[in-house]
């Protein structure tokens, strides 16, 4: 789960990271409200939505009078935010945070992810902030610092002095003030079960303080049980309206470009099905496990929520059974097949376990749109083949 | 032979009387599997399933000498579970529990290689040693006895990997679902060596996902290492960036953990990869008829 920078810099606040201070508003008024009680000439409106890139997508603008801070909140408040990370439909920007303006000497990276291969936390660091990191790490990897954190020490004395030195911070006084930094911000990704923290920029003020100007979190959504506080920030409205209706059925669903429809239980051959659609020629419409449990009621709620995408043209249904038998299977496709309304053919591949009595379920069946396939590169074929009303 | 696991493993259960750790527990016994026990805190001294229940791990490795535990616990409760295995003196914990939070995993993973113990998942399938030995949930009856041993992240693609195999008259070793979370215990790496070990095993089949770069760190190893043939398949060439394909670990992040780098450093290795899961069986059958 994701979080607005708004929240980060809150729960930065909490942890004593250093924030420019900021309110956030939902209307021009509140954000003209909101620069009166921050004060100062400068203020920055910045549009929350749930992706990077925000600034070079005019999410993001200085204000030098209150009613400058006014029209560009009424400006950026409603305006579909489009970045390198949304997609082309871009996303709807429904808050703005107004923030002091802050004086900048120089930007900075810095970030915590979990470094797979190491199994532990990394910190990242870079003097190149601002920047797309991608990109640093492509152009000038040099330029960019890994410290890797084991978590049954914590961070020690060592990490700190690795990353001033590494990024070339030579006075005493603001290398214990960045180690003081990333300390924290190491702390509170521990502590609250992040998957990533992004700060980027990260500045140094005029003053020679470090501040987080940006604020970027993500968390391991099996652990957010144990956090309720981080729950309560979930914003539906960043989330996929279909993608969130599946989960609630225990289905896994996320939509995709093409004309193929699939259904298919387990991620690894869902995500196999695409590729061997694509591979026959095809195009899939979507990516969709309906877990362990395919039955009746969850193979019906596939079937309307992969119908609702209107370039569907066929709909493959691949499943491999293991201990849920075929036969139940199919008889669960048939019922689904009676509740909603399927308007184009479906082809079921079903093996595994009873996967001989299953064919012959569909077969007495008859139903004129449901085509039996015998194996994955059958059914993807007959899939393509249909989709191309062959 | 095979690897892990065989018909002489003793296994217990964790999280025995569970809903789903008595049925895969019954399916597993069903099967051959010499399950000996399990545990349950606080229903230590009853029976389920014909077998002791015992409070704590440590009590029923004690008195029935089991090396492998299986373990169904609730996700919050995974770290625990693997950790008091380790603790136990187990050797091998099988963990089947999805959703396991990545922190805890970290932990567990750690103080378990500290006890030298080895660890399967978590969110997976499962092992099976085909016609002898079946720790975890997937269908026995696909897995005929034969000399391709099989490593996957995921587990109807263990499946479907294994039966294709076998429909082309070839058969199973060992099978290993290793799973598809960020932090999981063996990987390909110190499965293969094990497969290239093990006499019986002619061929691997090697079936990963997008996310991460374990399948980067096998293509290295194969190079080195690996005179036996081996297959693979990548799930996710039309995954989009970004997006959390199903398995917590499934996640192409930035331009990293893609398909297409894990294909070309396994091909680079000499590897024969196929571009769809439908032609394992086929490629198998090439390698071995060579």
């Amino acid at each position: 789960m994701n979080i607005h920078e708004y929240q980060a810099k809150q729960i930065f606040a909490k942890y004593g990271v250093p924030t420019p201070r900021g309110i956030i508003a939902n209307t021009p008024e509140q954000a003209v409200a909101n620069a009166h009680e921050l004060g100062g000439e400068v203020w920055v409106v910045k549009a929350q939505i749930h992706a990077g890139g925000r600034g070079l997508g005019g999410g993001v603008k200085l204000a030098r009078s209150i009613d400058e801070v006014k029209k560009l909140a009424s400006e950026i408040l409603g305006m579909t935010l489009v970045t390198h990370q949304t997609g082309p439909e871009g996303k709807l920007v429904q808050k703005v945070y107004i923030e002091e303006g802050a004086n900048i000497v120089d930007e900075l990276y810095l970030g915590v992810v979990l470094d797979r291969a190491k199994e532990m936390p990394v910190i990242m660091a870079s003097t190149e902030g601002g920047m797309d990191i991608e990109t640093v790490a492509h152009n000038t990897p040099e330029k960019i610092i890994k410290i890797a954190v084991d978590p049954s020490i914590g961070f020690q004395g060592f990490h700190g002095r690795e990353l001033v030195f590494g990024l070339g911070i030579t006075d005493p006084q603001e290398q214990n003030k960045l180690i003081k930094f990333a300390k924290a911000l190491y702390t509170l990704y521990i502590e609250n079960d992040a998957e990533m923290i992004e700060i980027n920029p990260l500045i140094k003020t005029g003053s020679g303080d470090f501040m987080a100007l940006d604020g970027k979190m993500g968390f391991d959504d099996s652990a957010l049980g144990r956090h309720p506080d981080i729950e309560a920030m979930r914003d539906i409205s960043e989330e996929d309206a279909d993608e969130r209706e599946a989960s609630q059925y225990g289905l896994s669903y996320i939509s995709l470009d093409g004309e193929i429809g699939c259904m298919v239980n387990g991620a690894g051959l869902a995500m196999g099905t695409m590729d061997t659609i694509n591979y026959m020629g095809g195009t899939p419409a979507n990516f969709l496990d309906v877990g362990g449990k395919a039955n009746a009621e969850t193979v019906a709620k596939g079937f309307e929520i992969i119908l609702k995408n209107p370039k569907v043209k066929a709909i493959f249904v691949n499943i491999f059974g293991g201990i849920v038998r075929c036969d139940r299977i199919a008889n669960g496709i048939l019922e689904a097949t009676k509740l909603v309304d399927v308007h184009v053919p479906v082809i079921v591949r079903l093996d595994g376990t009873n996967a001989i009595e299953a064919a012959e379920i569909l077969r007495n069946a008859n139903i004129p749109n449901v085509i039996a396939a015998t194996d994955l590169a059958d059914g993807a074929a007959k899939a393509v083949a249909a989709a191309k009303g062959e | 032979m095979s690897i892990l696991v065989n018909k002489d493993t003793k296994v217990i259960v964790q999280g025995f009387t569970g809903k789903e750790g008595s049925f895969h527990a019954e399916q597993c016994i069903a099967y051959g599997t010499k399950i000996v026990g399990g545990v349950t805190p606080n229903k230590g001294g009853q029976e389920h399933l014909g077998l002791p229940v015992f409070n704590t791990v440590k009590d029923a490795v004690e008195t029935t000498g089991a090396t492998v535990s299986m373990i169904f616990v609730p996700p919050a409760f995974v770290a625990d579970a693997v950790m008091e295995a380790a603790a136990a003196g187990i050797t091998l914990a099988v963990v089947i529990t999805e959703g396991a939070p990545v922190r805890d995993m970290q932990a567990a993973k750690a103080f378990a290689v500290k006890h030298g113990m080895m660890t399967i998942g978590p969110n997976c399938p499962g092992i099976i040693t085909a016609e002898e030995c079946k720790i975890g949930i997937m269908p026995g009856s696909i897995f005929k006895k034969g000399h391709v041993g099989l490593i996957s992240k995921s587990g109807t693609l263990t499946y479907e990997g294994a039966n294709q195999v076998c429909r082309e008259g070839f058969g199973i070793t060992t099978a290993v679902g290793i799973g598809g979370d960020p932090i999981i215990g063996l990987s390909y790496k110190q499965l293969l060596k094990m497969f290239q070990e093990d006499e019986d095993t002619h061929a691997i089949v090697m079936i990963g996902e997008i996310g991460g770069d374990l399948e980067i760190q096998a293509a290295h190893y194969i190079k080195e290492n690996i005179t036996k043939p081996v297959v693979a398949f990548i799930a996710g060439q039309t995954a989009p960036a970004g997006k959390r394909m199903g398995h917590a670990g499934a996640i192409i992040s930035g331009s990293a953990g893609t398909a297409k780098e894990k294909m070309d450093a396994l091909e680079a290795a000499g590897v024969r990869v196929v571009v769809s899961p439908a032609e394992i069986g086929k490629a198998i059958k090439e390698v071995l008829s060579k």
